[in-house]
């Protein structure tokens, strides 16, 4: 019961002639979620990296660094 | 058992969920592969072919877990939107927002799929019949959803503007289930029902529930990768997220 339905691997490519359909329906899902995690993983670094840089420019500010070439604080706080 | 019990509540603040969010994540992605591999196997190579739809009918192992999860999630979209609405949680609502863009997607995947299954089975590849129609109309509400959100600024309002629509929306969701009894469709009725035994052999129907479980682990691992985003961001200007990205937080 457990074994191989499909004699060859041309058979199962060819999927009794509705190949293009069910392996269209496989490539699309498959991409679609490969392609969402992936993006999620790079913008979460992204994000990370925005916010550490942020962070590091207002504590150089607070520092009484007033060599810093921004006056203000910049990036909507407050 | 006394004294063991863990306070589920601490976990509702963004401060205490980020980092278990982060540390289940993982889990979740293995146990998605493992449900996929063995679904996609017995599905793809050993299930036998379908009496009156060939070899076409495989598309179910796609098909059917992608729609379920396209009702599914917008329930705990619009469940979790609704407790945010309700008593004012800050996280219920950032997971609402977290959902939404995989529920699309899961409802434009099962009109895709569903598309390339009509196509030799009805030959046509769309028609407007009611499970079609709700079906569209599904991802029409997901994508109000995330347009109303990201067209608010504040984003309290936007959790609200965005929870009174998701829950409007639930009634959608019946009529998308039970369109194929209540109406006269083109669309099959339901390959696997509550009430009576299934109408499918037992490796079509492990198949088909292994491959739902592995898109539901997926859905969750997403939408938790998904809602660690909002919290960092929403969260911006407290002290925990301060020492979270001190502490040499890279992914």
């Amino acid at each position: 019961m457990m074994g191989i339905y499909w004699n060859s691997f041309a058979e199962f490519l060819a999927m009794g002639h509705h190949g293009i359909y069910v392996w269209g329906a496989v490539g699309v899902m498959a991409l679609a979620m490969i392609l969402e995690p992936l993006l999620l993983v790079r913008g979460q670094k992204a994000l990370v990296a925005r916010l550490q840089s942020q962070f590091r420019a207002e504590s150089r500010d607070n520092s009484g660094d007033r060599r810093a070439d921004r006056p203000f604080h910049s990036e909507g706080q407050h | 058992m006394p004294g063991t019990s863990i306070n589920w509540y601490r976990f509702a603040s963004p401060q205490a969920f980020y980092p278990l969010a982060g540390r289940m994540i993982p889990w979740f992605w293995a146990l998605a592969a493992v449900f996929g591999v063995a679904g996609l196997y017995l599905g793809f190579l050993v299930a036998p072919t379908d009496a009156q739809q060939g070899e076409g009918y495989r598309i179910i192992f796609l098909h059917v877990p992608a729609s379920w999860m396209s009702m599914f999630i917008y329930l705990v979209m619009a469940f979790w939107a609704g407790l945010g609405l309700a008593f004012n949680f800050r996280l219920s609502a950032m997971m609402a927002t977290a959902l939404a863009p995989t529920g699309a997607l899961f409802a434009f995947l099962s009109l895709w799929t569903g598309a390339l299954w009509g196509k030799p089975m009805w030959g046509t590849w769309w028609v407007w019949d009611a499970r079609l129609t709700s079906e569209l109309i599904l991802l029409f509400l997901y994508v109000g959803f995330i347009a109303l959100q990201s067209a608010i600024d504040d984003p309290r309002r936007a959790d609200k503007a965005g929870a009174i629509l998701a829950l409007v929306g639930v009634v959608n969701i019946p009529i998308i289930y039970f369109s194929v009894k209540w109406w006269n469709t083109l669309h099959q009725g339901s390959s696997v029902s509550l009430t009576k035994s299934p109408s499918m052999a037992t490796t079509m129907l492990w198949g088909m529930l292994l491959c739902a479980l592995a898109c539901w682990m997926y859905a969750i691992a997403v939408a938790l990768m998904r809602v660690r985003m909002i919290v960092l961001e929403r969260e911006r200007q407290t002290e925990w997220v301060r020492e979270v990205l001190r502490g040499g937080e890279s992914a």
